[in-house]
């Protein structure tokens, strides 16, 4: 897997979340991401930055394009230092939400992309990466 | 720097004003149509004066420290009011800038004759600037910050017109991002229309909304909510092709409301509710009758 473009951006605020899915639109639509499958990365890109900011007072996103067996693609790293998950198998299931909201934006965005990884730690912070390869279905 | 060049500056206050005055006019980019002459000549004086009454030879290293609090407030407040009133960076950089000019130059006239002195001045009155300078540029941010706020809850203010399409019927289109805050208005304003319209049918039309998130969706189900606790129904239209695929891939569930591809289909579903019929009639006929 090759690196082709990297970029960082700190969210902290509501206005952040604009700006970053802004830059990830920018990205996709540099290599040439359909428009069907531009909206899904934004959309779960969108429910994992809110996750940063609602559970972890913000964190780091990772931007970059990635070229892996001469297909490109787009991975996100979302990293924050929040209060972690205990029990990520839990916080995967649709409707799970200790925020009173619909429980789906975990799960749903592992559904909207073609990889997706989580890490947490508890007291630690939470590490999310998901990848949507230009074609990929 | 040495209380003995520290107390010349001190004394030559009046000489320093001057010299700090002329270099800021013989710079050309100026704003008379910002700000007057005057108002310049105050806040330099201001400045001035609360920056020779605080500096001794303890502290001009340390303007972190409490007694420059004055000074930083002055400064402040001036980058800010210029952010405000539409100073370019490079124009509110210089008001600092060149007063370092004036306080080496009065210095340079005074101790031609003591090298050491003047280089021990110099490198002094260029840490304090420094460290004035990069107050100038945070506040100076943080004004133009507040202008963009400013500006954005003025946007929300007028981007969500609600517009009486039929008798009784309603339709609001949504642009750009629904974050809280403006859903909140959205539904304000949509509510109040439906009871200063007695509207029975509201279209919510999100066409120019990016990507609908789970915190969009939700934004969106309270709306109808409240619609309907006003007694109309809610139509949401405008729903494009990868917004509908992704909305199911993301699990949301929107199946007990009412939704259609476009606006035109909500109207035509509008009407069939409210029993109207719109027909096209043949030109002749009309013309005849
Ligand atoms: N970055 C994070 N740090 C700590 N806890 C998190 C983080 N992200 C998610 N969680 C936990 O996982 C739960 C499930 O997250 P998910 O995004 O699926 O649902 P939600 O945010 O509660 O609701 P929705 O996203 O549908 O509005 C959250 O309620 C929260 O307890
Ligand atoms: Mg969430």
């Amino acid at each position: 897997m090759i690196v082709m473009t990297k970029e960082s951006l700190q969210i902290l605020k509501e206005q952040d979340v604009i700006l970053f899915r802004n830059r990830v639109k920018e990205f996709a639509t540099k290599i040439g991401m359909s428009l069907l499958n531009q909206t899904k990365l934004i959309t779960a890109a969108s429910e994992l930055v809110r996750n940063m900011l609602k559970y972890a007072n913000g964190g780091v996103v990772i931007l970059e394009i990635i070229g892996k067996d001469r297909v490109t693609g787009i991975r996100l790293t979302f990293t924050d230092k929040g209060p972690g998950i205990a029990d990520i198998r839990l916080a995967m299931k649709d409707g799970y939400s200790t925020g009173k909201s619909l429980g789906l934006g975990l799960p749903g965005a592992k559904r909207l992309v073609n990889e997706f990884d989580i890490k947490s730690e508890v007291g630690k912070g939470t590490t999310v990466t998901i990848i949507r390869w230009k074609n990929g279905i | 720097m040495k209380n003995q060049s520290l107390k010349f500056l001190q004394k030559s206050k009046k000489h320093l004003l001057e010299t700090w005055m002329s270099n800021q006019m013989e710079d050309q980019a100026l704003r008379e149509d910002l700000m007057s002459n005057d108002e310049l000549r105050n806040q330099s004086d201001e400045l001035l004066t609360a920056l020779l009454k605080t500096l001794n030879s303890d502290n001009i290293d340390n303007t972190q420290s409490k007694d420059f609090e004055q000074v930083s407030g002055i400064l402040s407040d001036i980058s800010v009011s210029r952010a405000r009133h539409g100073f370019s960076p490079r124009e509110t950089a210089q008001f600092v800038l060149s007063l370092k000019q004036a306080l080496t130059q009065t210095l340079e006239k005074e101790y031609t004759d003591d090298p050491k002195v003047l280089l021990d001045s110099y490198i002094a009155i260029n840490k304090l600037i420094d460290s004035l300078n990069i107050i100038t540029f945070e506040t100076f941010i943080k004004g133009r910050e507040e202008v963009i706020i400013r500006q954005t809850d003025e946007m929300n203010e007028i981007s969500t017109p609600v517009i009486r399409v039929w008798e009784g019927v309603v339709a609001l289109p949504i642009i750009g991002t629904l974050d809280s805050m403006r859903t909140q208005i959205v539904m304000e304003n949509l509510l109040q229309e439906i009871v200063n319209t007695g509207s029975t049918i509201a279209i919510l039309d999100i066409s120019g909304v990016p990507a609908v998130d789970s915190l969009v969706a939700q934004h969106l189900l309270k709306t109808v909510s409240a619609t309907r606790l006003m007694g109309a129904e809610c139509i949401i239209s405008g729903i494009r092709p990868e917004i509908a695929q992704t909305i199911v891939h993301l699990g949301i569930d929107l199946s007990h409301i009412k939704t259609k591809a476009s606006l035109a289909s909500a109207l035509k579903l509008a009407f069939s509710m409210l029993n109207v019929e719109v027909k096209r009639v043949e030109k002749n006929r009309q013309n005849n009758g």
